[in-house]
């Protein structure tokens, strides 16, 4: 037991390890803060795309669908070593030296897909009625989406678009691989140098002390968005 | 009242869902400021034949002249000719998303591009006149069923329609929240708005109609005055149908 202790939870290797490791987890914040800005904006474009009405629509439609069926498929880790493999090539302009770039890029692009489908099932939950009601005010296809779709359907998908952030905030820590010195690569070092894997320790404690006020933050939107709203039970 | 039949005027309109044919060849005229009520079981196609009215419905054959444009061909803007056809639906269909104030706001703001002060001066104009000024600020779900109807009916006029096109509009609402909005309609009436109802409420209809249609599974059997529909149909289709009614508002 007190090795146990002695080797995960020892409070002064927990001190020394957690500016190093803090040191790393910074790249971590950065990631999942633009990732996160990216997915949301991108993801919604990509939903917003394959719900086109009409024939004309189809080709977009169906490479919409093409693009999540693939990167939501394919494992995030795979996905980095592919985009890693281009940088090595220097295709698409990427390099070695584009690291936080090339972590970015397969993480937007594999979050995006999944966002999308949430997009998608929030968009789909919205009642037809309420677009017969904007078109029947003479509001075009853009507009109905715009003004009383979407509002509605993002405001439904709230905790499951939170789900996947939590999921692409821990992915994070797999960019290791591809080389960025993050937060787990930092107290993967300190191990090795120290011999002891309280660092592991500090960066799951960085991790979830990141998830916890977002769950909570949402969990209030929510519950102020119902009073508002909502009729009370009387 | 003008007699000039041809406001809306429809002519062997068809239209099929799959391989129910819903509308089988409908012709009917409307003249400015009358006002026709469609009664009918459900089922009928008066749903259908409003929704075709405002191209909510393609229809498949036919043709549908409004205000002396053939709205049926291809060169509609739809998104134009919605704006001078107002419609209100069964279940309010209300956003529930925006304030009473903003459902009626959306579309002058977004359709027709009224500056935001202009649009709410209007909103604010029409929610006093339907008695619901004091509710400009609720969300339509703490309001009751009447009072959302009410709104959705502002929310069609602010667009200062030509036509209104009502779907039983008062068939979700309990008894006692249907009188104020059928005296809304009545007001409406009596300012001259064109009309045409899809209605359940038999002696509303006879009160408020100047043509009364009677349909059955997409056909119109009779038209004719209230009187002549509601005291001495012709048809025995027609009479089934009212001595139904009659015995269901009995029991």
């Amino acid at each position: 037991m007190g090795q146990f202790l002695h080797e995960f939870f020892n409070p002064l290797d927990f001190l020394r390890a957690t500016p190093q490791v803090w040191s790393g987890f910074v790249f971590n914040l950065r990631l999942m803060v633009v990732a996160e800005a990216l997915v949301l904006v991108l993801a919604l474009l990509v939903a917003i795309v394959r719900g086109l009405p009409g024939r004309a629509a189809m080709p977009f439609r169906g490479l919409a669908i093409l693009y999540t069926d693939f990167f939501r498929g394919t494992p995030l880790i795979l996905v980095l070593l592919i985009v890693e493999g281009f940088a090595t090539l220097n295709y698409f302009g990427l390099s070695s030296g584009t690291l936080f770039l090339n972590g970015l890029i397969a993480l937007v692009l594999v979050y995006t897909a999944y966002v999308t489908e949430v997009y998608r099932a929030g968009i789909e939950s919205v009642h037809p009625s309420q677009r017969m009601a904007a078109r029947s005010l003479g509001l075009s296809y853009m507009q109905t989406m715009r003004y009383v779709v979407l509002p509605q359907a993002i405001r439904r998908v709230v905790p499951p678009l939170l789900n996947d952030f939590v999921g692409l905030q821990k992915d994070t820590a797999l960019v290791t691989i591809i080389g960025l010195v993050e937060a787990v690569a930092q107290a993967g070092q300190y191990s090795s140098d120290y011999l002891n894997d309280t660092g592991l320790m500090v960066a799951a404690v960085f991790f979830i002390l990141l998830t916890i006020p977002l769950a909570r933050f949402t969990d209030h939107i929510i519950r102020q968005r119902e009073r508002r709203e909502r009729a009370q039970v009387v | 009242m003008s007699e000039n039949g041809n406001f809306v005027s429809m002519q062997g309109v068809r239209k099929s869902f799959d391989d129910l044919e819903v509308l089988h060849g409908i012709d009917l005229d409307v003249g400015e400021h009358e006002v026709v009520c469609l009664i009918g079981a459900s089922g009928s196609g008066k749903s259908t034949l409003l929704r075709c009215i405002n191209l909510l419905e393609r229809i498949d054959e036919g043709t549908i002249v409004f205000d002396g444009q053939t709205i049926t061909g291809t060169k509609v803007d739809v998104n134009r000719l919605r704006q001078k056809i107002g419609i209100v639906f069964q279940a309010y269909n209300l956003f529930p998303h925006m304030t009473v104030l903003q459902n009626v706001m959306l579309a002058p703001r977004k359709a027709l591009g009224v500056s935001r002060a202009d649009a709410e001066e209007r909103a604010r104009t029409l929610l006093k006149a339907i008695g619901l000024a004091e509710k400009a600020d609720e969300f339509p779900d703490r309001l009751s069923g009447g009072q959302q109807q009410r709104v959705a009916i502002a929310r069609a006029l602010a667009l200062e329609p030509k036509l209104m096109l009502l779907d039983e509009i008062t068939s979700a609402l309990d008894p006692q929240l249907i009188g104020e909005v059928l005296e809304l309609v009545r007001q409406l009436a009596d300012s001259g708005m064109t009309m045409i109802l899809a209605t359940h409420e038999m002696s509303f209809a006879r009160e408020v109609a100047n043509t009364v249609c009677f349909l059955d599974a997409g056909v119109i059997h009779e038209q004719g005055t209230p009187a002549e529909i509601f005291s001495s149909p012709r048809e025995p289709r027609t009479r089934e149908f009212l001595s139904r009614v009659l015995e269901a508002g009995r029991l």
